[in-house]
């Protein structure tokens, strides 16, 4: 305890540990040895406590699994379920979906572009120290996530774990008044997006390209949310049916969660980058001219370049969310009945990190038999052990500290979950040289 | 005054402020419930001049103790090293300060947790505390000093 006035006391206190994740990178020489990322997976858990649960509650319980992105849990569990069961859904609900999900993309990408990421180009140890000196712009980020917290909360029902969307549609719906009343805020919050891009546009990245396979949702006519064929760059276009024909996930000594690979190739990516490289089409002109004007054009092959890509993604979001607004005519009725029958769904959607698979199995009373999550982080989780190889390859002349802080960059720009997969990260580089 | 229980009602001891949101709301008494992102707090807490959050801590003492902290003055510097996502409660305190958006008063209470697994129960020492901390507070809302109590900062005292 230190007296008034004095701001800091060190009380080594870790509050909502979520799950511990550390970086272990072996030097032997100027080689990299070894790469181990580990990290803690919750959906395991939720899988197995799913089961026997009817289908209703599948979207309540799944939200829990992540405190930044239950919408995307709570998108991926509908639609496989109505999947499974064949249920219709109204336009006006798709719709509201949409709106749901650009809340959610706007409050987590505008925490990891201003808060999380940013002090890494900036030359700060956190968004803390960097508030002291950008005033201005950490204000600018409170206020854009509390416009995509209005969203999630007008839609959800509440603020945390949002109860509101069920399958067959929503328990309520807003009416258009309540829509319109948050234009004024999106309006300003797609400026706020568009100087975000223009801003994150002029940071310095690292030189660091990679080959990367990006895997990510491609719909006809729109960014991908909640519906589209998974594709890649390699060739893949399959249904979510498909899924796991195509990927496969392994277990390694190293980590409890499980490596997601493509079958017979290995390592992919998912989120912000794969989605832009492999939809850009697709974003409405708003978004693809602050692209452009920004330099970025597809492909993106650095990851650090993330960043101006969540920030283009925010001019999205924010642009379709006002799209859904001006478009939205409430549905006859909040969610259609939705009856028991046996059945087996699949379902991709695109959070905020990248693709999340959802299937559920039921019997015929409604109750799950199986279910099987495969969260963002966890598919990138490989695809970062990969990029260290070959990135700590380029540090190892660096002093040992300034080496493990820049691995540490390179692992923050994938937004490892807080909740899906890792709370924080203790990195470890180990050297041993090498006579000659 | 302003009630924020934070945490997560999967994860054994991590739900302890959750919990202790819950029982005062069963008690008729106003509470919020918060995951205890930095910014969600920030927003959750302004204008108000009265606040107290309850959260859990690891501090490495004896499971279930409860500490009080004084956010205004007393910033609990909870570093966890090479964080990425390290954006909890003190970070919170640390953020509305450099940005002038500390309420007037903040208290924080931490219960000392150990076990953080999905799905495990609670542990005894802080279901005790969590009753502790109710009663705590349930005092403090009915001591003079408490509702509607003269704000010294404000007085200009």
């Amino acid at each position: 305890m230190t007296g008034r006035g004095t701001r800091t006391i060190r009380v080594d206190t870790l509050a909502r540990v979520e799950g511990e994740g550390s970086l272990y990178i072996k030097l032997v020489g100027e080689r990299v040895a070894d790469v181990k990322l580990k990290i803690y997976e919750p959906p395991r858990f939720f899988e197995a406590f799913l089961r026997g649960r009817h289908f209703s509650e599948a979207p309540d319980i799944t939200s829990r699994i992540c405190g930044i992105c239950p919408v995307a849990y709570q998108m991926s569990a509908v639609h496989a379920i109505e999947r499974a069961l064949g249920v219709p859904i109204d336009p006006a609900v798709r719709l509201l979906r949409r709106l749901f999900y650009c809340g959610e993309w706007i409050e987590s990408h505008t925490l990891h572009v201003y808060m999380l990421h940013a002090p890494d180009f900036l030359g700060y140890q956190d968004s803390i120290a960097m508030a002291r000196d950008h005033r201005a712009v950490v204000e600018k980020a409170l206020r854009l996530k509390k416009i995509g917290n209005r969203i999630v909360q007008l839609l959800g029902g509440r603020e945390i774990h949002p109860i509101s969307a069920a399958v067959g549609g929503f328990y309520k719906t807003p009416t258009k008044q309540q829509l319109r009343d948050l234009v004024d805020d999106l309006e300003w919050a797609l400026e706020a997006s568009l100087e975000a891009v223009r801003w994150t546009a002029g940071l310095q990245f690292p030189t660091f390209e990679q080959d990367y396979e990006f895997a990510a949702l491609r719909h006809a006519d729109e960014y991908p949310f909640n519906e589209g064929r998974l594709v890649s760059n390699r060739g893949l276009d399959i249904d979510a049916a498909e899924y796991e024909d195509h990927f496969v996930e392994l277990q390694v000594k190293h980590s409890n969660a499980l490596h997601s690979v493509v079958r017979g190739r290995g390592s992919y990516l998912v989120g912000p980058l794969a989605r832009f490289n492999l939809n850009f089409d697709k974003l409405p002109e708003v978004a693809r001219k602050a692209a452009i004007d920004a330099g970025l054009r597809p492909p993106v092959k650095n990851i650090f370049r993330s960043i101006v890509v969540r920030a283009v993604e925010l001019v999205f979001a924010c642009a379709e969310a006002l799209r859904a607004i001006h478009e939205y005519q409430p549905p006859a009725a909040p969610r259609v009945e939705v009856h028991n029958r046996i059945g087996v769904g699949q379902a991709i959607t695109e959070a905020p990190r990248g693709i999340l698979y959802h299937r559920y199995a039921l019997d015929e009373n409604g109750l799950i038999v199986t279910a099987k999550i495969v969260p963002p982080t966890s598919q990138n989780q490989k695809r970062i052990e990969d990029d260290l190889r070959e990135y700590a390859a380029q540090l190892v002349d660096w002093p040992i500290e300034e080496a493990t802080w820049k691995c540490e960059q390179e692992v923050r720009s994938y937004d490892p979950c807080i909740s899906c997969a890792t709370h924080f990260l203790r990195v470890v580089v180990e050297r041993e040289d090498v006579q000659d | 005054m302003l009630i924020i229980g934070c945490g997560n009602r999967q994860r054994s001891d991590d739900g302890a402020g959750i919990l202790v949101a819950e029982r005062l709301r069963e008690l008729g008494i106003e509470a919020d419930m918060r995951i205890g992102e930095a910014v969600d707090l920030i927003e959750a807490w302004k204008g108000a001049d009265d606040v107290i959050v309850i959260d859990t801590v690891v501090t490495g003492g004896p499971i279930g103790t409860v500490q009080v902290w004084d956010g205004r003055h007393q910033l609990a510097s909870i570093r966890i090293n090479a964080s990425t996502h390290g954006l909890g409660v003190a970070e919170a305190i640390e953020l509305a300060y450099v940005l002038d958006q500390l309420p007037v008063r903040l208290r924080v209470y931490g219960i000392e947790g150990r076990r953080f697994e999905l799905g495990a129960e609670i542990s005894p020492q802080v279901q005790r505390a969590v009753a502790e901390v109710v009663g705590r507070i349930i005092a403090d809302l009915s001591a003079p000093h408490g509702r509607g109590r003269p704000n010294p900062l404000k007085a200009g005292w």
